[in-house]
């Protein structure tokens, strides 16, 4: 067998020429301007280790692919077509059964396990998290004799949302308020469900509203997106199976309203062949509203908001007119343009908490834009986003509110 | 104790800004060019005019090449390496814009500043920076400059050497050189196209230009290539000077609308042919009904026009990602530069494509046609050692053809690696010494990008010893 067939990853990373024209769309490379931090730099590392130009023990190759972001901008940038994800996730992967990362993976796995796919742990630990910020026991922590790393930890923490703003979805099945025009389920997610209930209940009123039949079925859980960015396969399979069998088999869509889920549900298939089917059925929430229509008339909603376009939705699933389509039916509501809605914010899944620095610099160039346009409201469509940027927009004297789109949309109703 | 020569650069620049490690060193390879691959000895990365200085002076004393780089975009290899390990001074650092004046219409930028960036910052006064190299948003001012990079609207408004006013450079004698157009014999113009061998470029000044009050772009298509560049022809004949000529072929308009650049091009074309008319609004009106008046006379398969900023952006952007797209096809492109009169563009282009059969490698064109600038891409598995050598030989056929059609070698992506050798189709002895003779003015030891340019037979000693640098005779 030769190369090409033994290893997926190295065939996509051919069709890369070289030419440089995803530079300006990569946010590590904007960063820090350095090749080994640019999409055209990590794919010729991937290619040169694929030829065994470069061991995949070596640090430098390591740094070079934590770096990046998984945002997939370059994809969006490149005229060639390169799959830059498939051949970095394939390469995470490969990084994490290096024995010498052995332990860092086993312990990121348990941490997402724990934190994220396990609700239960997860709901406590964000009520306890909530707690100690509501207390300043995050300002105080700084100041107490607590281990650099969490005290570095802690301070990173984005703002956890009250619990009235958590409660998530009780699980069944919701009769659409007007006639019915499809039978679809509501995809409720980790960190949505557990920090974002609002944004759901949200989404759930409006798909009634347009004439949706909701099934929210109990069992489901995480999808494994973290997981897979860290490269951590093995440790989503079971997540998947998970949902594969939670979701009834005969609807018409399974809607998500968190982009970066969304955009990896679609791509179970490409290495997990079971879930072609499950998979062609996951739209976005916009996307889905956007072609089905809105089916009710919405109500005037006088307020002056920018959209920021998560990484996910437009780099991950080409999805860029609909939401602003959607926007655009609302009476009085004004959407002022935001100058590069599709860059990154740096929040990036857990990015932010591995990479803290970057995570950083890059949000700064956001909250940059966003004061530019000059209106209070963000809109967009990622729990990780959400509370990155808000976590930003927060340390600015003007009060800002970031609003998933559904909520905007539900206050139309 | 003694510090060796990486210490010595982190002593210049600090520990965050200099790098030798595997991951850097194998990035830094190589730039657009497919062929050649060596890796430098360390990546500096200068925030300042005295850093870069200091750098080059460090690397007289040590005898060690230096390689200036820009974006990478360059496709002859003049971002490559030389074979003797080098100090790669990488400048996407010093990327700000230092003064401008929409008064006097000018800016003074460093020379690591993405093209593109300079004319949205000065797009806000109407202005903007008339060079466009399709590689705009990501090459760099600096790298456009030592390469006289052209690009689509180069045949009205010239090459990057027409919109260069001043250069600030360190030189291979480490000295600090300020060339200013206005002021002094004309090193501005020597130091165009130099291809880093001159020295560092730090700082560049630059005219901007007023953007047109109007603009109106033609896409037609054709069923044969004849037929496109029969069009091209009558237009320069009649004495309407479009901004922009442009054409692709039918493999290329394939991998275009397969790809995000997709435009909309009509797929069962054999040619597109772009066409912009800009200006003050009375003369494109003028001129629009007389370009109508051709095509119609030419029978194209079809004609779309637009003056609507969105939609004609739409139009340009399968031609700004053509080069890129054909990275469909196999794993590596070359791409070739050659000029020819644009009245034998056709039967040269009827040549070429024999050529690509005669070597058997698989041939696209997309062109400056205006200006008879011809960028055959030819497409090769850089794995397959046999069908490198032939996609290398065809080039250096073409460019013999083209030189034979009364044209030359290189329209704007320089010399490099790549033409090195194909520099004997135009130039003697007497001239290639005369080149050497001025190249030893500000660079005696020939550390500044050694190797590219000249050709390697005679008078060259390339990796004669592992001290003296690689390629040119001093
Ligand atoms: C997709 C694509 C499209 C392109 N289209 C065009 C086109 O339309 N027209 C065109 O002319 N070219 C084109 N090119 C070629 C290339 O973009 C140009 O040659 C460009 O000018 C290179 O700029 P750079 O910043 O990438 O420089 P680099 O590639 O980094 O360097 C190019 C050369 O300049 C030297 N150099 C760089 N910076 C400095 C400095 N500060 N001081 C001294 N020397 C320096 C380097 O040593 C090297 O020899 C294209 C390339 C690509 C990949
Ligand atoms: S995924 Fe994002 S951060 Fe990573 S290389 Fe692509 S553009 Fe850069
Ligand atoms: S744009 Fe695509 S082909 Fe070009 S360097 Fe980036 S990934 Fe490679």
């Amino acid at each position: 067998m030769n190369l090409e067939q033994s290893n997926p990853a190295y065939k996509h990373s051919l069709d890369c020429v070289h030419c440089g024209l995803c530079l300006p769309a990569c946010p590590t490379y904007q960063t820090l301007a350095q090749e080994k931090d640019s999409p055209r730099g990590r794919i010729l590392l991937m290619r040169a280790e694929a030829e065994g130009e470069i061991a995949l023990s070596e640090p430098s190759l390591g740094d070079a692919l934590d770096n990046c972001l998984d945002c997939r901008a370059c994809e969006s940038a490149c005229p060639s077509g390169v799959q830059y994800g498939k051949i970095l996730e394939a390469y995470r992967e490969k990084l994490a059964r290096l024995p010498s990362r052995n332990r860092r993976a086993r312990f990121l796995g348990s941490l997402l396990d724990n934190l994220i796919a396990s609700k239960s742990l997860h709901r406590l630990s964000m009520s306890s998290l909530r707690m100690a910020q509501a207390l300043g026991l995050q300002k105080l922590a700084t100041v107490l004799p607590f281990p650099r790393w969490m005290k570095e930890g802690l301070a990173l923490l984005p703002r956890i949302p009250k619990g009235s703003e958590r409660c998530p979805i009780a699980p069944g099945i919701y009769e659409p308020t007007g006639p019915k025009r499809a039978e679809i389920a509501l995809f409720t997610g980790c960190m949505m469900e557990t920090l974002f209930g609002r944004v759901n209940r949200a989404a759930l009123r409006v798909l009634q509203a347009a004439g949706c039949r909701v099934h929210v079925p109990p069992n489901q859980g995480c999808c494994g997106a973290l997981h897979l960015h860290a490269g951590l396969q093995d440790r989503a399979r079971p997540l998947v199976e998970r949902n594969l069998r939670a979701f009834p088999k005969d609807l018409d869509a399974i809607i998500v309203t968190s982009a970066g889920c969304g955009s990896a549900m679609k791509e179970y298939p490409s290495w997990m062949g079971q879930a072609s089917e499950f998979s062609t059925k996951v739209q976005d929430f916009t996307e889905f509203l956007a072609n089905l229509g809105l089916g009710f008339t919405p109500r005037s909603v006088p307020m002056q908001a920018t959209w920021d376009d998560p990484c996910h939705l437009c780099h991950g699933q080409g999805i860029r007119k609909e939401p602003r389509r959607l926007l655009a039916q609302i009476p009085q509501l004004k959407l002022i343009p935001l100058e590069h809605p599709e860059d990154c914010c740096g929040s990036a899944g857990i990015y932010n908490l591995q990479k803290p620095a970057l995570a950083h610099s890059i949000l700064d160039r956001k909250v940059k834009d966003i004061q530019k346009t000059g209106v209070r409201i963000l809109i967009t469509a990622n729990p990780g986003c959400h509370l990155w940027m808000e976590s930003g927009l927060a340390k600015l004297d003007e009060d800002y509110q970031v609003l998933h789109i559904a909520e905007v949309l539900a206050k139309a109703l | 104790m003694s510090l060796n020569f990486e210490q010595k650069v982190i002593k210049i620049l600090g520990q965050d800004r200099a790098f030798w490690d595997p991951a850097t060193k194998l990035c830094y390879s190589l730039d657009g060019y497919p062929v050649q691959k060596h890796t430098p000895r360390a990546v500096a990365m200068p925030e300042t005019n005295k850093e870069v200085q200091a750098l080059v002076r460090l690397c007289l004393e040590e005898g060690v090449p230096i390689l200036p780089r820009g974006a990478g975009t360059c496709l002859s290899g003049g971002a490559t390496p030389p074979k003797t390990p080098c100090l790669l001074i990488e400048m996407a650092r010093m990327q700000k814009i230092l003064s401008w004046s929409p008064e006097d219409r000018t800016a003074i930028v460093q020379s690591g500043m993405v093209n593109l960036d300079l004319s949205v910052i000065v797009g806000k006064k109407g202005l903007y920076y008339a060079p466009d190299p399709s590689s705009q948003k990501a090459s760099t001012i600096g790298g456009n400059l030592a390469e006289n990079a052209g690009g689509p609207h180069c045949f009205k408004y010239g090459m990057t050497a027409d919109h260069i006013l001043g250069v600030r450079f360190v030189d291979g004698r480490g000295e600090m050189v300020v060339a200013d157009l206005e002021d002094g014999p004309d090193l501005v113009g020597l130091f165009t196209g130099s291809e880093g061998t001159f020295g560092v470029a730090t700082e560049v000044k630059v005219r901007l230009s007023k953007s047109p009050e109007m603009v109106r772009t033609f896409l037609a298509s054709f069923s044969s290539m004849e037929a496109a560049c029969g069009t091209v022809s009558r237009i320069v004949r009649e004495g309407i000077v479009p901004a922009a000529l442009e054409i692709l072929d039918h493999l290329t308009i394939e991998a275009v609308e397969a790809s995000v650049f997709a435009a909309g091009y009509p797929k069962d074309a054999e040619a597109v042919l772009l066409i912009e008319l800009d200006g003050p609004r009375d003369e494109v009106e003028a001129d629009s009904p007389k370009v109508v008046k051709i095509l119609k006379e030419e029978h194209p398969l079809a004609v779309e026009s637009t003056t609507d900023a969105e939609q004609r952006q739409s139009l340009w952007k399968g031609r700004k990602g053509a080069f890129g797209a054909m990275g469909r096809l196999k794993p590596n492109i070359f791409v070739l530069d050659g000029v020819v009169p644009t009245s034998k563009l056709a039967s040269v282009l009827s040549k070429v494509a024999e050529i690509g059969k005669k070597y058997n490698i698989v041939l696209s064109n997309v062109f400056h046609a205006g200006d008879g600038n011809l960028h055959p891409n030819l497409s090769f598995d850089g794995r397959d050692p046999s069908e490198t050598r032939r996609a290398m030989e065809a080039g250096l056929e073409i460019l013999e053809l083209c030189v034979m059609s009364g044209g030359s070698i290189s329209g704007e992506h320089g010399i490099g690696y790549e033409k090195r050798e194909a520099m004997r189709y135009m130039f003697d002895e007497a001239d290639l010494s005369a080149f050497r003779e001025l190249r030893r003015c500000f660079d005696p030891r020939g550390v500044c990008n050694p190797g590219k340019f000249f050709p390697t037979g005679g008078g060259c000693k390339e990796g004669r010893s592992a001290k003296s640098s690689e390629g040119l005779d001093v």
